[in-house]
Protein backbone atom coordinates (compact mmCIF):
# COMPACT_ATOMS: atom_id res chain seq x y z
CA UNK A 1 0.00 0.00 0.00
CA UNK A 2 2.68 2.41 1.11
CA UNK A 3 4.71 1.36 -1.90
CA UNK A 4 1.86 2.12 -4.30
CA UNK A 5 1.14 5.43 -2.62
CA UNK A 6 4.77 6.54 -2.77
CA UNK A 7 5.08 5.43 -6.39
CA UNK A 8 1.95 7.44 -7.20
CA UNK A 9 3.39 10.54 -5.49
CA UNK A 10 6.64 10.38 -7.44
CA UNK A 11 4.75 9.59 -10.66
CA UNK A 12 2.48 12.61 -10.26
CA UNK A 13 5.36 14.93 -9.60
CA UNK A 14 7.30 13.74 -12.64
CA UNK A 15 4.29 14.14 -14.90
CA UNK A 16 3.70 17.63 -13.56
CA UNK A 17 7.30 18.41 -14.46
CA UNK A 18 6.80 17.12 -18.02
CA UNK A 19 3.65 19.22 -18.32
CA UNK A 20 5.57 22.31 -17.23
CA UNK A 21 8.37 21.75 -19.77
CA UNK A 22 6.43 21.42 -23.01
CA UNK A 23 9.53 21.98 -25.16
CA UNK A 24 10.65 18.44 -24.41
CA UNK A 25 7.29 17.04 -25.42
CA UNK A 26 7.19 18.97 -28.67
CA UNK A 27 10.66 17.80 -29.69
CA UNK A 28 9.59 14.26 -28.88
CA UNK A 29 6.76 14.56 -31.41
CA UNK A 30 8.42 16.45 -34.20
CA UNK A 31 10.96 13.83 -35.13
CA UNK A 32 8.68 10.79 -35.46
CA UNK A 33 6.10 12.84 -37.32
CA UNK A 34 8.77 14.04 -39.74
CA UNK A 35 9.69 10.42 -40.44
CA UNK A 36 6.05 9.60 -40.88
CA UNK A 37 5.46 12.34 -43.42
CA UNK A 38 8.79 12.55 -45.21
CA UNK A 39 10.18 9.02 -45.09
CA UNK A 40 7.25 6.62 -45.03
CA UNK A 41 5.96 7.57 -48.53
CA UNK A 42 9.17 6.14 -49.98
CA UNK A 43 8.29 2.82 -48.55
CA UNK A 44 5.45 1.79 -50.80
CA UNK A 45 7.82 0.81 -53.56
CA UNK A 46 10.58 -0.32 -51.22
CA UNK A 47 8.26 -2.64 -49.38
CA UNK A 48 6.63 -4.03 -52.51
CA UNK A 49 8.63 -7.30 -52.29
CA UNK A 50 7.07 -7.97 -48.86
CA UNK A 51 3.61 -7.76 -50.32
CA UNK A 52 2.83 -4.11 -49.62
CA UNK A 53 0.53 -2.93 -52.36
CA UNK A 54 -0.79 0.37 -51.07
CA UNK A 55 0.28 3.25 -48.84
CA UNK A 56 -1.92 1.75 -46.16
CA UNK A 57 0.09 -1.48 -46.30
CA UNK A 58 3.35 0.45 -46.13
CA UNK A 59 2.21 2.41 -43.10
CA UNK A 60 1.01 -0.73 -41.34
CA UNK A 61 4.54 -2.08 -41.62
CA UNK A 62 6.37 1.15 -40.96
CA UNK A 63 4.39 2.74 -38.10
CA UNK A 64 4.92 -0.09 -35.61
CA UNK A 65 8.65 0.03 -36.35
CA UNK A 66 8.65 3.77 -35.80
CA UNK A 67 6.87 3.34 -32.47
CA UNK A 68 9.41 0.74 -31.37
CA UNK A 69 12.23 3.13 -32.23
CA UNK A 70 10.50 5.92 -30.34
CA UNK A 71 9.99 4.01 -27.11
CA UNK A 72 13.38 2.33 -27.24
CA UNK A 73 15.52 5.35 -27.99
CA UNK A 74 13.65 7.81 -25.78
CA UNK A 75 13.60 5.19 -23.04
CA UNK A 76 17.33 4.59 -23.41
CA UNK A 77 18.03 8.28 -22.95
CA UNK A 78 15.93 8.67 -19.81
CA UNK A 79 19.04 7.87 -17.75
CA UNK A 80 20.25 11.40 -18.42
CA UNK A 81 17.21 12.80 -16.64
CA UNK A 82 17.93 10.59 -13.67
CA UNK A 83 21.55 11.74 -13.59
CA UNK A 84 20.43 15.35 -13.58
CA UNK A 85 18.09 14.74 -10.69
CA UNK A 86 20.69 12.77 -8.77
CA UNK A 87 23.01 15.75 -9.09
CA UNK A 88 20.50 18.44 -8.31
CA UNK A 89 19.58 17.08 -4.89
CA UNK A 90 15.96 16.34 -5.77
CA UNK A 91 16.45 12.63 -5.26
CA UNK A 92 18.60 13.24 -2.19
CA UNK A 93 15.68 15.11 -0.70
CA UNK A 94 13.31 12.19 -1.17
CA UNK A 95 15.90 9.71 0.01
CA UNK A 96 15.96 11.20 3.50
CA UNK A 97 12.23 10.58 3.79
CA UNK A 98 10.96 7.14 4.77
CA UNK A 99 9.42 6.80 1.27
CA UNK A 100 9.74 3.36 -0.29
CA UNK A 101 13.10 3.11 -2.08
CA UNK A 102 11.72 1.26 -5.11
CA UNK A 103 8.90 3.79 -5.44
CA UNK A 104 11.42 6.57 -6.00
CA UNK A 105 12.68 4.95 -9.17
CA UNK A 106 9.53 3.18 -10.38
CA UNK A 107 7.44 6.34 -10.14
CA UNK A 108 9.98 8.00 -12.43
CA UNK A 109 10.06 5.10 -14.89
CA UNK A 110 6.25 4.95 -15.07
CA UNK A 111 6.04 8.65 -15.84
CA UNK A 112 8.49 8.20 -18.73
CA UNK A 113 6.43 5.29 -20.02
CA UNK A 114 3.24 7.36 -19.80
CA UNK A 115 4.73 10.19 -21.81
CA UNK A 116 6.05 7.80 -24.46
CA UNK A 117 2.71 6.06 -24.77
CA UNK A 118 1.03 9.44 -25.18
CA UNK A 119 3.40 10.14 -28.05
CA UNK A 120 2.72 6.69 -29.53
CA UNK A 121 -1.02 7.38 -29.56
CA UNK A 122 -0.52 10.72 -31.28
CA UNK A 123 1.68 9.14 -33.95
CA UNK A 124 -0.88 6.41 -34.57
CA UNK A 125 -3.61 9.01 -34.97
CA UNK A 126 -1.46 11.06 -37.35
CA UNK A 127 -0.90 7.94 -39.46
CA UNK A 128 -4.61 7.25 -39.88
CA UNK A 129 -5.23 9.91 -42.58
CA UNK A 130 -2.54 8.21 -44.67
CA UNK A 131 -4.86 5.27 -44.91
CA UNK A 132 -3.42 3.10 -42.17
CA UNK A 133 -6.01 0.88 -40.54
CA UNK A 134 -5.58 -1.29 -37.51
CA UNK A 135 -7.99 -3.27 -35.41
CA UNK A 136 -8.61 -1.65 -32.04
CA UNK A 137 -8.13 -4.73 -29.85
CA UNK A 138 -4.83 -5.66 -31.47
CA UNK A 139 -3.74 -2.04 -31.28
CA UNK A 140 -4.25 -2.08 -27.52
CA UNK A 141 -2.21 -5.27 -27.23
CA UNK A 142 0.51 -3.65 -29.33
CA UNK A 143 0.49 -0.70 -26.95
CA UNK A 144 0.97 -3.05 -24.00
CA UNK A 145 3.99 -4.53 -25.74
CA UNK A 146 5.35 -1.05 -26.51
CA UNK A 147 4.81 0.10 -22.92
CA UNK A 148 6.76 -2.90 -21.64
CA UNK A 149 9.55 -2.10 -24.12
CA UNK A 150 9.59 1.49 -22.90
CA UNK A 151 9.78 0.32 -19.29
CA UNK A 152 12.59 -2.05 -20.12
CA UNK A 153 14.59 0.59 -22.01
CA UNK A 154 14.05 3.12 -19.27
CA UNK A 155 15.07 0.74 -16.46
CA UNK A 156 18.14 -0.34 -18.42
CA UNK A 157 19.08 3.29 -18.96
CA UNK A 158 18.64 4.10 -15.26
CA UNK A 159 20.85 1.17 -14.32
CA UNK A 160 23.53 2.28 -16.80
CA UNK A 161 23.32 5.85 -15.50
CA UNK A 162 23.94 4.67 -11.96
CA UNK A 163 26.73 2.40 -13.13
CA UNK A 164 28.45 5.23 -15.05
CA UNK A 165 27.30 8.47 -13.46
CA UNK A 166 28.96 10.75 -16.02
CA UNK A 167 26.91 12.25 -18.86
CA UNK A 168 29.96 12.32 -21.11
CA UNK A 169 30.53 8.58 -20.80
CA UNK A 170 26.88 7.60 -20.62
CA UNK A 171 26.04 8.91 -24.12
CA UNK A 172 28.46 6.65 -26.02
CA UNK A 173 27.53 3.69 -23.82
CA UNK A 174 23.84 4.12 -24.57
CA UNK A 175 24.56 4.52 -28.27
CA UNK A 176 26.67 1.40 -28.37
CA UNK A 177 23.86 -0.59 -26.79
CA UNK A 178 20.96 0.93 -28.71
CA UNK A 179 22.49 0.95 -32.19
CA UNK A 180 23.01 -2.81 -32.64
CA UNK A 181 19.71 -3.51 -30.91
CA UNK A 182 17.78 -1.37 -33.37
CA UNK A 183 19.79 -2.27 -36.49
CA UNK A 184 19.28 -5.95 -35.80
CA UNK A 185 15.59 -5.64 -35.12
CA UNK A 186 14.26 -4.48 -38.45
CA UNK A 187 12.60 -1.39 -37.07
CA UNK A 188 13.09 0.68 -40.21
CA UNK A 189 12.60 -2.03 -42.81
CA UNK A 190 11.44 -5.53 -41.92
CA UNK A 191 14.22 -8.09 -41.97
CA UNK A 192 12.22 -10.26 -44.35
CA UNK A 193 14.17 -8.27 -46.94
CA UNK A 194 17.47 -9.22 -45.31
CA UNK A 195 19.88 -11.96 -46.33
CA UNK A 196 19.67 -15.15 -44.29
CA UNK A 197 22.78 -14.60 -42.18
CA UNK A 198 21.46 -11.25 -40.96
CA UNK A 199 18.18 -12.82 -39.91
CA UNK A 200 20.09 -15.55 -38.07
CA UNK A 201 21.94 -12.95 -36.02
CA UNK A 202 18.80 -10.89 -35.50
CA UNK A 203 16.97 -13.86 -34.06
CA UNK A 204 19.23 -13.57 -31.03
CA UNK A 205 18.09 -10.00 -30.53
CA UNK A 206 15.04 -9.78 -28.25
CA UNK A 207 13.99 -6.53 -29.89
CA UNK A 208 13.69 -8.38 -33.22
CA UNK A 209 10.89 -10.45 -31.71
CA UNK A 210 9.10 -7.55 -30.07
CA UNK A 211 9.32 -5.51 -33.27
CA UNK A 212 7.92 -8.35 -35.33
CA UNK A 213 5.26 -8.95 -32.70
CA UNK A 214 4.15 -5.32 -32.73
CA UNK A 215 4.12 -5.36 -36.52
CA UNK A 216 2.08 -8.57 -36.64
CA UNK A 217 -0.49 -6.99 -34.36
CA UNK A 218 -0.70 -3.90 -36.55
CA UNK A 219 -1.07 -5.94 -39.72
CA UNK A 220 -3.79 -8.04 -38.12
CA UNK A 221 -1.90 -11.31 -37.65
CA UNK A 222 -2.20 -11.84 -33.89
CA UNK A 223 -1.67 -15.55 -34.38
CA UNK A 224 1.89 -15.00 -35.60
CA UNK A 225 4.39 -16.72 -33.32
CA UNK A 226 6.33 -13.46 -32.93
CA UNK A 227 3.41 -12.04 -30.91
CA UNK A 228 3.58 -14.47 -28.02
CA UNK A 229 7.36 -14.89 -28.24
CA UNK A 230 7.77 -11.11 -28.26
CA UNK A 231 5.40 -10.72 -25.36
CA UNK A 232 7.21 -13.35 -23.29
CA UNK A 233 10.57 -11.86 -24.12
CA UNK A 234 9.56 -8.31 -23.25
CA UNK A 235 7.87 -9.30 -19.98
CA UNK A 236 10.99 -11.18 -18.94
CA UNK A 237 13.32 -8.36 -19.99
CA UNK A 238 11.25 -5.68 -18.29
CA UNK A 239 11.18 -7.70 -15.07
CA UNK A 240 14.92 -8.26 -15.30
CA UNK A 241 15.91 -4.66 -16.00
CA UNK A 242 13.51 -3.19 -13.46
CA UNK A 243 14.92 -5.53 -10.82
CA UNK A 244 18.44 -4.54 -11.79
CA UNK A 245 17.71 -0.82 -11.72
CA UNK A 246 15.86 -0.92 -8.40
CA UNK A 247 18.64 -3.01 -6.85
CA UNK A 248 21.29 -0.59 -8.07
CA UNK A 249 19.27 2.31 -6.78
CA UNK A 250 18.58 0.75 -3.39
CA UNK A 251 22.21 -0.19 -2.96
CA UNK A 252 23.44 3.22 -3.91
CA UNK A 253 21.04 5.06 -1.69
CA UNK A 254 20.43 2.62 1.21
CA UNK B 1 20.06 14.35 20.84
CA UNK B 2 22.96 13.16 18.66
CA UNK B 3 25.53 10.73 20.05
CA UNK B 4 28.29 9.66 17.69
CA UNK B 5 31.12 7.27 18.47
CA UNK B 6 34.06 6.28 16.32
CA UNK B 7 32.41 7.14 13.00
CA UNK B 8 34.51 6.14 9.99
CA UNK B 9 34.03 6.26 6.26
CA UNK B 10 36.39 5.86 3.36
CA UNK B 11 35.83 6.07 -0.35
CA UNK B 12 37.62 4.41 -3.22
CA UNK B 13 38.72 6.86 -5.85
CA UNK B 14 40.21 6.45 -9.29
CA UNK B 15 39.78 3.77 -11.91
CA UNK B 16 40.78 0.15 -12.13
CA UNK B 17 44.45 -0.23 -11.24
CA UNK B 18 45.01 3.28 -9.97
CA UNK B 19 42.49 3.07 -7.16
CA UNK B 20 43.26 4.61 -3.84
CA UNK B 21 41.27 4.72 -0.70
CA UNK B 22 40.53 8.08 0.87
CA UNK B 23 39.51 8.24 4.47
CA UNK B 24 36.91 10.96 4.54
CA UNK B 25 35.91 10.52 8.16
CA UNK B 26 38.35 8.95 10.60
CA UNK B 27 36.94 8.26 14.00
CA UNK B 28 34.58 11.13 14.77
CA UNK B 29 33.08 11.28 18.27
CA UNK B 30 30.60 13.95 19.16
CA UNK B 31 27.60 14.66 21.26
CA UNK B 32 24.98 17.28 20.49
CA UNK B 33 22.49 18.38 23.14
CA UNK B 34 18.81 19.00 22.54
CA UNK B 35 17.98 22.51 21.37
CA UNK B 36 21.46 23.65 20.42
CA UNK B 37 22.90 24.85 17.15
CA UNK B 38 25.92 22.68 16.59
CA UNK B 39 28.37 23.78 13.92
CA UNK B 40 30.75 21.60 11.98
CA UNK B 41 33.50 23.94 10.81
CA UNK B 42 36.24 22.96 8.43
CA UNK B 43 37.74 23.52 4.99
CA UNK B 44 36.27 21.93 1.87
CA UNK B 45 36.97 18.22 1.78
CA UNK B 46 37.42 17.96 5.55
CA UNK B 47 34.65 15.40 5.91
CA UNK B 48 31.82 17.70 7.03
CA UNK B 49 29.32 16.74 4.36
CA UNK B 50 30.22 13.06 4.56
CA UNK B 51 29.54 13.09 8.31
CA UNK B 52 26.23 14.88 7.85
CA UNK B 53 25.18 12.48 5.09
CA UNK B 54 26.02 9.47 7.23
CA UNK B 55 23.97 10.84 10.11
CA UNK B 56 20.99 11.42 7.78
CA UNK B 57 21.09 7.77 6.58
CA UNK B 58 22.29 8.69 3.10
CA UNK B 59 25.61 6.91 3.46
CA UNK B 60 26.47 3.81 5.37
CA UNK B 61 29.40 4.26 7.77
CA UNK B 62 32.26 1.75 7.60
CA UNK B 63 32.47 1.71 11.35
CA UNK B 64 31.13 3.47 14.40
CA UNK B 65 27.86 3.97 16.23
CA UNK B 66 25.37 6.79 16.23
CA UNK B 67 22.11 7.36 18.02
CA UNK B 68 20.03 10.24 16.70
CA UNK B 69 16.89 11.40 18.51
CA UNK B 70 16.78 8.04 20.26
CA UNK B 71 17.03 5.94 17.09
CA UNK B 72 20.01 3.78 16.27
CA UNK B 73 21.45 4.76 12.90
CA UNK B 74 22.55 1.28 11.91
CA UNK B 75 19.74 -0.81 13.31
CA UNK B 76 16.85 1.47 12.49
CA UNK B 77 17.60 3.97 9.70
CA UNK B 78 13.85 4.18 9.00
CA UNK B 79 13.20 5.63 12.46
CA UNK B 80 16.09 8.07 12.01
CA UNK B 81 14.54 9.27 8.74
CA UNK B 82 11.26 10.20 10.40
CA UNK B 83 13.05 12.14 13.14
CA UNK B 84 15.60 14.14 11.17
CA UNK B 85 15.36 16.68 8.41
CA UNK B 86 18.15 17.23 5.91
CA UNK B 87 18.82 20.16 3.63
CA UNK B 88 21.58 19.28 1.18
CA UNK B 89 24.19 21.68 -0.10
CA UNK B 90 23.20 23.68 -3.14
CA UNK B 91 19.45 23.36 -2.89
CA UNK B 92 16.84 20.90 -3.99
CA UNK B 93 14.06 22.96 -5.53
CA UNK B 94 13.06 22.30 -9.12
CA UNK B 95 12.72 25.25 -11.48
CA UNK B 96 9.28 24.42 -12.84
CA UNK B 97 7.57 23.47 -9.58
CA UNK B 98 6.06 25.97 -7.13
CA UNK B 99 7.02 26.22 -3.48
CA UNK B 100 3.56 25.08 -2.43
CA UNK B 101 3.71 21.98 -4.64
CA UNK B 102 7.20 21.09 -3.43
CA UNK B 103 6.21 21.42 0.22
CA UNK B 104 3.00 19.40 -0.09
CA UNK B 105 4.84 16.65 -1.93
CA UNK B 106 7.67 16.56 0.59
CA UNK B 107 5.18 16.31 3.47
CA UNK B 108 3.34 13.49 1.71
CA UNK B 109 6.58 11.61 1.15
CA UNK B 110 6.79 11.42 4.93
CA UNK B 111 3.46 9.60 4.91
CA UNK B 112 1.42 12.63 5.94
CA UNK B 113 -2.15 12.70 4.60
CA UNK B 114 -3.20 15.19 1.96
CA UNK B 115 -5.28 17.55 4.13
CA UNK B 116 -2.65 17.63 6.85
CA UNK B 117 0.11 18.19 4.25
CA UNK B 118 -1.73 21.18 2.85
CA UNK B 119 -2.24 22.61 6.31
CA UNK B 120 1.42 22.19 7.28
CA UNK B 121 2.50 23.72 3.99
CA UNK B 122 0.39 26.77 4.72
CA UNK B 123 2.03 27.17 8.12
CA UNK B 124 5.55 26.64 6.80
CA UNK B 125 5.00 29.14 3.98
CA UNK B 126 3.88 31.72 6.51
CA UNK B 127 6.71 31.01 8.94
CA UNK B 128 9.33 31.40 6.21
CA UNK B 129 7.63 34.43 4.64
CA UNK B 130 7.01 32.61 1.40
CA UNK B 131 3.22 32.87 1.15
CA UNK B 132 3.34 35.81 -1.24
CA UNK B 133 5.00 33.87 -4.06
CA UNK B 134 4.09 30.33 -3.04
CA UNK B 135 2.31 29.72 -6.34
CA UNK B 136 5.08 30.96 -8.58
CA UNK B 137 7.55 28.52 -10.10
CA UNK B 138 10.79 28.23 -8.13
CA UNK B 139 12.87 29.56 -11.03
CA UNK B 140 11.48 33.03 -10.29
CA UNK B 141 12.85 33.05 -6.73
CA UNK B 142 15.99 34.70 -5.43
CA UNK B 143 18.76 32.58 -3.94
CA UNK B 144 17.64 33.42 -0.43
CA UNK B 145 14.02 32.56 -1.15
CA UNK B 146 14.96 29.23 -2.68
CA UNK B 147 17.05 28.45 0.37
CA UNK B 148 14.09 29.19 2.61
CA UNK B 149 11.96 26.78 0.58
CA UNK B 150 14.70 24.15 1.05
CA UNK B 151 14.69 24.64 4.80
CA UNK B 152 10.89 24.68 4.97
CA UNK B 153 10.95 21.31 3.20
CA UNK B 154 13.52 20.06 5.70
CA UNK B 155 11.22 20.73 8.65
CA UNK B 156 7.80 19.99 7.13
CA UNK B 157 7.56 16.71 9.07
CA UNK B 158 8.53 18.43 12.34
CA UNK B 159 11.81 16.59 12.89
CA UNK B 160 13.69 16.64 16.17
CA UNK B 161 16.99 17.33 14.46
CA UNK B 162 17.65 19.42 11.36
CA UNK B 163 20.82 18.93 9.35
CA UNK B 164 21.88 21.89 7.21
CA UNK B 165 24.76 21.35 4.82
CA UNK B 166 26.47 24.65 4.04
CA UNK B 167 23.19 26.54 4.35
CA UNK B 168 24.44 29.98 3.37
CA UNK B 169 26.98 29.21 0.65
CA UNK B 170 26.37 31.51 -2.28
CA UNK B 171 23.97 33.84 -0.46
CA UNK B 172 24.40 37.59 -0.24
CA UNK B 173 25.08 39.04 3.23
CA UNK B 174 21.50 40.16 3.75
CA UNK B 175 19.97 36.78 2.89
CA UNK B 176 22.59 35.15 5.07
CA UNK B 177 21.61 37.25 8.08
CA UNK B 178 17.96 36.49 7.38
CA UNK B 179 18.69 32.78 7.26
CA UNK B 180 20.61 32.91 10.53
CA UNK B 181 17.52 34.41 12.14
CA UNK B 182 15.42 31.56 10.77
CA UNK B 183 17.82 29.00 12.18
CA UNK B 184 17.79 30.70 15.59
CA UNK B 185 14.00 30.75 15.52
CA UNK B 186 13.94 26.98 14.92
CA UNK B 187 16.36 26.48 17.81
CA UNK B 188 14.18 28.63 20.05
CA UNK B 189 11.24 26.39 19.18
CA UNK B 190 13.24 23.48 20.58
CA UNK B 191 14.74 22.02 17.43
CA UNK B 192 18.30 20.74 17.44
CA UNK B 193 20.28 22.07 14.48
CA UNK B 194 23.43 20.49 13.10
CA UNK B 195 25.04 22.60 10.41
CA UNK B 196 28.22 22.40 8.42
CA UNK B 197 30.02 25.52 7.30
CA UNK B 198 33.35 26.75 6.12
CA UNK B 199 32.54 30.31 7.13
CA UNK B 200 34.25 31.41 10.34
CA UNK B 201 31.76 34.21 10.93
CA UNK B 202 28.86 31.82 10.60
CA UNK B 203 30.29 29.38 13.11
CA UNK B 204 31.12 32.21 15.47
CA UNK B 205 27.87 34.16 15.27
CA UNK B 206 25.31 31.41 14.88
CA UNK B 207 26.52 28.27 16.61
CA UNK B 208 26.20 27.44 20.27
CA UNK B 209 28.94 24.86 19.99
CA UNK B 210 31.43 24.03 17.29
CA UNK B 211 33.50 21.08 16.25
CA UNK B 212 36.43 21.96 14.03
CA UNK B 213 37.14 19.16 11.59
CA UNK B 214 40.19 18.70 9.40
CA UNK B 215 41.15 15.67 7.31
CA UNK B 216 38.26 13.70 8.74
CA UNK B 217 39.15 14.25 12.37
CA UNK B 218 37.78 16.59 14.98
CA UNK B 219 40.64 18.81 16.11
CA UNK B 220 38.74 21.07 18.52
CA UNK B 221 35.35 21.06 20.18
CA UNK B 222 33.62 23.65 22.35
CA UNK B 223 31.69 26.91 22.40
CA UNK B 224 33.15 29.60 20.14
CA UNK B 225 34.39 31.58 23.14
CA UNK B 226 35.91 28.53 24.83
CA UNK B 227 37.77 27.72 21.66
CA UNK B 228 39.05 31.25 21.26
CA UNK B 229 40.11 31.42 24.89
CA UNK B 230 41.94 28.16 24.44
CA UNK B 231 44.31 30.04 22.17
CA UNK B 232 46.90 32.11 24.07
CA UNK B 233 45.88 35.64 25.11
CA UNK B 234 46.45 37.82 22.07
CA UNK B 235 47.66 37.52 18.55
CA UNK B 236 50.19 39.94 17.10
CA UNK B 237 50.37 39.86 13.31
CA UNK B 238 53.44 41.43 11.73
CA UNK B 239 52.99 42.28 8.08
CA UNK B 240 56.31 41.45 6.47
CA UNK B 241 57.56 41.58 2.98
CA UNK B 242 60.04 38.93 2.14
CA UNK B 243 61.97 38.39 5.34
CA UNK B 244 59.47 36.03 6.99
CA UNK B 245 61.72 33.06 7.75
CA UNK B 246 64.45 35.30 9.19
CA UNK B 247 61.94 37.10 11.42
CA UNK B 248 60.46 33.81 12.57
CA UNK B 249 63.93 32.69 13.60
CA UNK B 250 64.45 35.86 15.67
CA UNK B 251 61.27 35.25 17.69
CA UNK B 252 61.74 31.54 18.09
CA UNK B 253 62.33 30.72 21.76
CA UNK B 254 61.47 34.17 23.21
CA UNK B 255 59.74 33.58 26.53
CA UNK B 256 56.79 35.90 25.78
CA UNK B 257 55.97 34.12 22.52
CA UNK B 258 53.86 31.04 23.14
CA UNK B 259 53.67 29.97 19.55
CA UNK B 260 54.38 31.44 16.18
CA UNK B 261 53.05 30.81 12.71
CA UNK B 262 54.33 32.05 9.40
CA UNK B 263 51.42 32.60 7.04
CA UNK B 264 50.64 34.37 3.82
CA UNK B 265 49.60 37.48 5.71
CA UNK B 266 52.84 37.65 7.68
CA UNK B 267 54.09 36.38 10.98
CA UNK B 268 51.59 35.58 13.70
CA UNK B 269 52.82 35.61 17.29
CA UNK B 270 50.59 34.19 20.02
CA UNK B 271 51.38 36.11 23.23
CA UNK B 272 49.82 36.31 26.71
CA UNK B 273 49.33 40.06 26.68
CA UNK B 274 49.54 42.10 23.53
CA UNK B 275 50.14 45.45 25.22
CA UNK B 276 53.33 44.37 27.01
CA UNK B 277 54.59 42.18 24.19
CA UNK B 278 54.32 44.88 21.52
CA UNK B 279 57.28 47.02 22.62
CA UNK B 280 59.51 43.97 22.89
CA UNK B 281 58.45 42.77 19.48
CA UNK B 282 59.19 46.17 17.93
CA UNK B 283 62.66 46.19 19.50
CA UNK B 284 63.45 42.73 18.15
CA UNK B 285 62.26 43.72 14.68
CA UNK B 286 64.36 46.89 14.72
CA UNK B 287 67.38 45.14 16.19
CA UNK B 288 67.17 42.40 13.56
CA UNK B 289 66.86 45.03 10.85
CA UNK B 290 63.63 43.42 9.63
CA UNK B 291 61.58 45.52 7.30
CA UNK B 292 57.88 45.35 8.16
CA UNK B 293 54.76 47.11 6.93
CA UNK B 294 52.24 46.72 9.73
CA UNK B 295 51.89 45.41 13.26
CA UNK B 296 48.46 44.51 14.56
CA UNK B 297 47.17 43.18 17.87
CA UNK B 298 43.89 41.35 17.98
CA UNK B 299 41.93 38.90 20.06
CA UNK B 300 42.13 35.38 18.66
CA UNK B 301 39.47 34.46 16.12
CA UNK B 302 38.23 31.01 15.17
CA UNK B 303 40.74 31.19 12.35
CA UNK B 304 43.50 31.41 14.94
CA UNK B 305 42.01 28.36 16.62
CA UNK B 306 42.07 26.53 13.31
CA UNK B 307 45.59 27.72 12.62
CA UNK B 308 46.98 26.60 15.97
CA UNK B 309 45.33 23.20 15.61
CA UNK B 310 46.20 22.48 12.00
CA UNK B 311 49.00 24.85 11.06
CA UNK B 312 46.92 26.20 8.19
CA UNK B 313 44.56 29.12 7.86
CA UNK B 314 40.97 28.49 6.91
CA UNK B 315 40.86 31.78 5.03
CA UNK B 316 43.44 30.64 2.51
CA UNK B 317 41.09 27.97 1.28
Amino acid sequence: MKFLRDTWLVYQRQLLLVWRTPARLVIGFVQPIAYLVLFAPLLKTALAPTGAQTYADAYRIYVPGLLVVLVLLSGFFSGFGLLGELRSGVIERSRVTPAHRTALILGRAFSEVTVLMGQAVVITVVALPFGMTVQFGWLLLAYVMLALMALMACALSYAMAMLIPSPAALGPLINSVSQPLSLLSGVLLPLTLAPGWLVTIAEWNPIYWTTNGTRALFTGNPGDSSVWVGMLVVVALAALTVTWATRMFARQVR
Amino acid sequence: MIEVKGLRKSFTLGKRRKTRSVEAVRGVDLSVAEGEIFGFLGPNGAGKTTTARILCTLLEPDDGEAVIAGADLRKDPGAVRTRVGYVPQGGTTTDEITAREELVLQARMYGIGKAEAVERTEKALAAFELTEFADRQCKTYSGGQRRRVDIAMGIIHEPKVLFLDEPTTGLDPQSRAHLWDEVRRLRDQGMTVFLTTHYLEEADALCDRIAIIDHGEIVALGTPSELKHGVAGDVVTVGLNGSGPRAAELFDGRDYVRKLELGDDGLRLYVDDGSTAMPQIMRVLDGGDIHFDTVEVHRPSLDDVFLTKTGRSLRDK
